[in-house]
């Protein structure tokens, strides 16, 4: 799922300072699930903003980032003078595709794609490369999960399983070792993996997928 | 081919040292490092940005340090560079006759001194080294288009044989031979039994056989030295009995000299340590010193003599 994470309320506070009508838009999906931006944080927030003198009404929809969604808010936003969106950036880039005459400010900062460790804890496990190989490392993506995307095996600076970079995290290329090991697939790491093609992650282009099969 | 080429090919003992570029545009800075290490060194290694610390660029360094008389190592990391910016300053360096390159994959950004800045990591060392390879003895770019003239290169890889998981360090090594490492440097060593295993694991693989090795030496300058590195460099193993020698030394730079001094002697008796490697940063003036005190002066082709 995607995880975000709420902005601190001083800087929503800031955003929000030209407005006083505000709408708190929760979003249905993955920032509910992760506890940042679904209905009982929207109203959470409505709360926070009537304190500090706003007039907020908190309300949320299953998908921010789908329009047929949002469509039933057309009666309801032009009351408002702006909406703190709290769904991620595509969610908030979908409001303002669909109500384009009403500022949309973002509530969250979207953190990444990942999975709940333990309860109030995330990980980050997919950057959206575009070219999975992930079954060539045992299930375990080093290039979400390796500070230096390395292919080819740990750095000089894996320590106790732990990387170099962050001491709290895992080092990736120990626990790819592990798996491997127990999976009785080592040789497997010892094969050169040519230099990756970036062709399909972010570095490409702005990412489309048209599909002729389901179009309408 | 290169001083250190040929050096390594014709079986001398090698001694190879590091300078590390100024934060500014202090050229006689560099000048001066390599004034105080000429004669006792076969080449020396710039570092390119080390700990993601911005400085004078390795490139350029390296050109300094052979107009001061001695041959540079280019280091390259992909931290910064991806391949196309790799791949052009290669052939810069090579058309300019800098012929020795040690690849690397490069410290973490958020390490150094610039810890927002935005990495490449488009490739790791193991494919610079492939890219490499493939330019100089098959005369292609990394997309297989043709390079032109001849390009003459000495190809290096770091590796640390004191990192996780320890068991898998030599078939990493292993791959940046197969990729085209022809010599390694590695991680300072102060731990000789791991080192010594790790040679074992090297020839029972015979990749001594394939590879020039150079073994990594730090002189230790002071207890806090020793405790920085143990403590804050990444990848460092520093046994207890170094650290004690360092704390009951009466003077603590004589005591790092004599520890740089018995362990180049022990690795001198291991089969497949073919050189060392002296990291005195910020202390480039004891190398002479180490190298007179190791029966490694003078060098070859250097003022008579072979040092061997």
């Amino acid at each position: 799922m995607i995880v975000g994470e709420r902005k601190p309320l001083r800087e929503i506070l800031e955003s929000l300072s030209p407005y006083r009508e505000v709408l708190v838009l929760g979003c249905g999906a993955c920032v509910t699930v992760c506890l940042a931006g679904g209905e009982k944080e929207a109203r959470e927030v409505a709360a926070l903003l009537r304190l500090k003198g706003f007039a907020a009404e908190a309300a949320s929809v299953e998908r921010q980032c789908e329009r047929e969604f949002l469509v039933p808010l057309r009666e309801k936003i032009p009351a408002f003078q702006a909406v703190l969106s709290l769904a991620c950036g595509v969610g908030v880039q979908t409001l303002s595709e669909v109500f384009p005459g009403i500022p949309v400010l973002p509530g969250l900062n979207t953190s990444f794609m990942g999975a709940p460790l333990a309860q109030g804890v995330w990980e980050e496990r997919c950057i959206g490369c575009g070219e999975c190989i992930v079954h060539r490392f045992g299930g375990i993506c080093p290039v979400a999960r390796c500070a230096k995307n390395l292919l080819n095996g740990p750095c000089g600076g894996s320590k106790n399983g732990r990387c170099e970079v962050r001491p709290d995290r895992d080092c990736a290329w120990q626990l790819i070792y592990d798996r491997m090991k127990a999976l009785g697939r080592l040789e497997e790491l010892f094969v050169i993996q040519p230099p990756k093609n970036w062709g399909p992650s972010r570095f490409g282009a702005q990412r489309k997928i048209v599909r002729e099969d389901v179009r309408r | 081919m290169s001083v250190l080429q040929e050096l390594l090919e014709q079986g001398v003992f090698v001694v190879t040292a590091e300078v590390g570029p100024p934060k500014g545009v202090d050229r006689e800075s560099i000048v001066k490092k390599c004034a105080q290490i000429r004669g006792f060194v076969d080449a020396v290694n710039i570092t390119d940005n080390q700990t993601a610390i911005v400085r004078l660029s390795s490139f350029a360094s390296c050109l300094i340090v052979r107009e001061a008389g001695l041959e540079p190592v280019m280091q390259l990391t992909c931290r910064d560079r991806n391949r196309i910016a790799l791949q052009s300053d290669f052939l810069g360096a090579c058309a300019l006759g800098i012929e020795n390159f040690l690849c690397l994959t490069g410290d973490h950004q958020s390490l150094g001194n610039h810890p927002e800045a935005r990495s490449v990591f488009d490739i790791d060392s193991v494919q610079l080294l492939g890219i490499f390879r493939k330019i100089r003895d098959e005369g292609v770019f990394a997309n297989g288009e043709k390079v032109k003239g001849e390009v003459r290169a000495f190809l290096g890889a770091g590796e640390n044989p004191f990192a996780d998981p320890l068991e898998f360090r030599v078939f990493r090594l292993a791959k940046k031979v197969e990729a085209g490492a022809q010599f390694i440097q590695t991680q300072a060593v102060f731990d000789l039994e791991l080192f010594s295993r790790w040679m074992e694991e090297i020839r029972r693989l015979k990749l001594h056989e394939k590879v020039h090795i150079l073994a990594g030496i730090i002189p230790l300058k002071s207890l806090q030295a020793l405790r920085y590195m143990k403590n804050e460099v990444p990848g460092m193993v520093i046994p207890a009995w170094v650290e004690e020698r360092m704390q009951n030394a009466r003077d603590p730079k004589e005591e790092g000299v004599r520890i740089a001094v018995e362990t180049i002697a022990a690795l001198r008796a291991i089969e497949g340590v073919r050189g060392v490697h002296i990291m005195a940063v910020a202390w480039e003036s004891i190398v002479p010193e180490i190298v007179r005190a190791s029966g490694l002066f003078p060098r070859p082709g250097q003022g008579g003599g072979e040092g061997v």
